[in-house]
């Protein structure tokens, strides 16, 4: 196929997977999903920031009479939150919606 | 210089560093005269690596043909492999040396700094990833100016790229010039000499294929490294972080005040700032975003993420650890205070607590495995960052901005070569000049360049429909220079670097201003343009998000 075909090819496969409803499925799926898990780690960054800017004393309060304080375990979660939103992504991603992906491209190539 | 090609520098001037460790004495501001014996353990282990990344950039060199093998390891890298490449571009000096330096003088807050630089990757993940993959090339630049206006676009993202680029390059090249001073006595000039023609080799004859076997290797050293370190101070307290913190409390002069979050942001504006400089700001690194184009698909990009997110997250929580155990076993030991300054102060400047708590942990073999690592680690950063940099110059201004597209494979090459060059004289001329700032800083403020001027255009870019040229283009700019005005008018440059008495800005990070403003006067230029381009640009958002979403018609898609 020369690169003129080829260009052809492709817009006739965009035009074909613009009309396909699984696309707009797909589309507002993943963002939707996207979004609400940015929102997630925002709030769980941000309220870990804010604690820091205005309200310190809760983060130094120690855990049980030890000189531990609840900072520590706080801090470290986010760290893990944010690894553990990843993981859900990736595989939400990789899967169900990689699995559309394949359909509306397989669908387009008529 | 000018004479001596680059593959005949480094090695000149490591023999010099091998010949030459009298000149410590010379200097004079490295303690007794006893202690700065040559450490041949971390010679050796220098060496082994620097030969091994050397022969390593040979056999890249081979492969490397294309402009696509230059720029994007001919994209054939896998999702795992990326996210160690990833790691081992973003673990930089700054998050292993600073951030054990800011953890070692203030306890809790240099958790605010690793948990900020982790949480920007599930934005990267969430939001960037998958679409840069499908709509670019080589560069960022590639992704904002798909729809957009070639020339302007792609002039203002080489322009925000090569800002970050030498910001960043800077904080490297201070923390290699630091270590390589203290191990082996060698003159501050010399060391980031050393690492910046390293830095040139590896990039201008491997390219992308060496620099990412370099950040591989670099990934699994550090993480094993700062494994054991970790392993060696939690073994001391019993595997009990309530030992540990008591015995921290006892030494610090600051006592109880380490176990929560202090002075470091005392304002709360800053520490707002900071956090939307630290998350967004890893979202417009041109270095990071470039990794995006070695995988084949947006699927392994995405893999890629998760990998790197669960490394960096791993390595964030022993540097932790390795910041107060710095405080339990290096503070208090004479061996290695400053004989001049007292108090905690360490021999070699406080971003050396990680390598000095090596050494109480396992003697000079330890310490000399651990310079090595921090040496490659350096290494490797600058060698992601210089290949971005080049990019931007070659790929983005000069086969785009200047010649139209109309420039052969082989010339935008030569000019990639010669860019890396370039940067590497600019990064080792900067590194001097900044000698005396603490790492971590600098690479703050690097992110809020970042988050102000890369990211919004970026985000806009692929997710508006509604983004023209010149909201872009203005928006942009008002982010990128408001942020470098304001980090150039605070405290950390204005009175640290420049010697003023008082900063003009009483802020020290400027993202919480500059970003939004990006946002805002990208949005208003965008909707008040009339223009038929802008009309164009408008139309073609839809045919840009189905192969955005889709992967139809991406660069090297395995998909069809």
């Amino acid at each position: 196929m020369s690169k003129s075909e080829q260009t052809a090819n492709t817009l006739a496969m965009a035009e074909r997977i613009r009309n396909n409803p699984k696309f707009r499925e797909l589309s507002s799926k993943r963002s939707r999903f996207a979004w609400i898990l940015t929102i997630l780690i925002l709030v769980i960054y941000f309220g870990f920031i804010t604690l820091i800017a205005f309200n310190k004393a809760i983060l130094a309060a120690p855990i049980g009479d030890g000189v531990t304080t609840i900072g520590f375990p706080i801090g470290i979660g986010v760290i893990l939150s944010a690894i553990v939103l990843t993981g859900l992504y990736v595989y939400r991603a990789n899967g169900e919606f990689d699995d559309l992906n394949r359909q509306i491209i397989e669908e387009s190539r008529r | 210089m000018k004479t001596i090609s680059p593959a005949l520098t480094a090695p000149l001037a490591l023999a010099a560093a091998l010949l030459v460790p009298t000149l410590a004495f010379a200097a004079g501001d490295l303690g007794p005269a006893a202690k700065q014996a040559t450490n041949w353990h971390a010679i050796v282990m220098f060496l082994i690596f620097v030969t091994a990344t050397l022969g390593i950039t040979y056999w890249a060199a081979q492969r490397t043909k294309t402009a696509a093998d230059f720029y994007a390891a001919g994209g054939g890298i896998t999702g795992f492999q990326n996210g160690m490449a990833i790691a081992g571009d973003y673990m930089s000096a700054a998050s292993f040396l600073g951030i054990s330096a800011l953890v070692y003088g203030s306890g809790y807050d240099g958790l605010i700094f690793s948990v900020g630089w982790l949480v920007g990757w599930p934005i990267v993940l969430f939001l960037i990833a998958e679409r840069l993959r499908n709509l670019g090339k080589y560069t960022f630049a590639d992704v904002a100016s798909y729809r957009l206006s070639r020339t302007p676009v792609r002039t203002f993202a080489a322009t925000g790229s090569l800002i970050v680029v030498i910001f960043y390059l800077i904080g490297q090249m201070v923390g290699a010039g630091q270590l390589i001073k203290l191990l082996f006595g060698l003159d501050y000039v010399y060391a980031v000499v050393i690492v910046g023609a390293l830095m040139m080799i590896y990039v201008t004859f491997g390219g992308m294929v060496a620099t990412t076997w370099v950040q591989i290797i670099k990934a699994c050293l550090l993480l094993g490294g700062a494994t054991i370190i970790a392993l060696g101070v939690m073994a001391q307290f019993g595997f009990s972080f309530e030992q540990l913190f008591s015995r921290a409390i006892e030494v610090h002069p600051k006592h109880a005040a380490i176990m929560s979050p202090g002075t470091l942001v005392s304002n709360p504006l800053d520490a707002i700032s900071l956090g939307i400089a630290l998350m967004f700001g890893t979202a417009g690194l041109p270095h990071i975003l470039m990794r995006f184009f070695t995988v084949p698909d947006a699927r392994e990009a995405r893999k890629s993420v998760f990998y790197a997110t669960g490394f960096i997250g791993y390595f964030y929580i022993l540097t932790f650890i390795i910041g107060f155990g710095a405080i339990c076993l290096v503070a208090n030991n004479p061996e290695y205070i400053d004989a001049v300054k007292g108090g905690m102060a360490l021999r070699g400047g406080n971003n050396m607590a990680a390598i000095h708590l090596s050494h109480a942990i396992g003697g000079d073999l330890f310490l000399g495995f651990i310079s090595a690592v921090a040496f490659a680690t350096i290494l490797a950063v600058v060698s992601g960052l210089t290949l971005a940099g080049a990019s931007a110059i070659s790929h983005d201004l000069y086969a785009s901005v200047f010649m139209h597209g109309k420039t052969t494979e082989g010339r935008e090459l030569s000019v990639s070569r010669i860019a890396s060059l370039s940067l590497g004289v600019i990064a080792v001329l900067l590194g001097i000049v900044f000698e005396k700032q603490n790492v971590a800083f600098i690479v703050a403020l690097t992110f809020s360049v970042a988050a102000s001027a890369n990211f919004p255009v970026l985000l806009l870019s692929m997710f508006w429909s509604g983004l023209t040229t010149r909201g872009a283009v203005i928006g942009g700019t008002i982010g990128l220079i408001s942020s470098v005005v304001l980090v150039v008018l605070s405290k950390t440059v204005w009175v640290q670097s420049f010697g003023f008495a008082e900063p003009i800005v009483p802020y020290s990070y400027p993202a919480v201003f500059s970003m939004p403003a990006a946002f805002f006067f990208s949005w208003l230029f965008s909707v008040l343009d009339n223009s038929p381009r802008a009309a164009r640009e408008r139309a073609a958002f839809e045919a840009q998000s189905i192969r955005s979403e889709t992967g139809l018609g991406a660069e090297g898609a395995s998909a069809h």
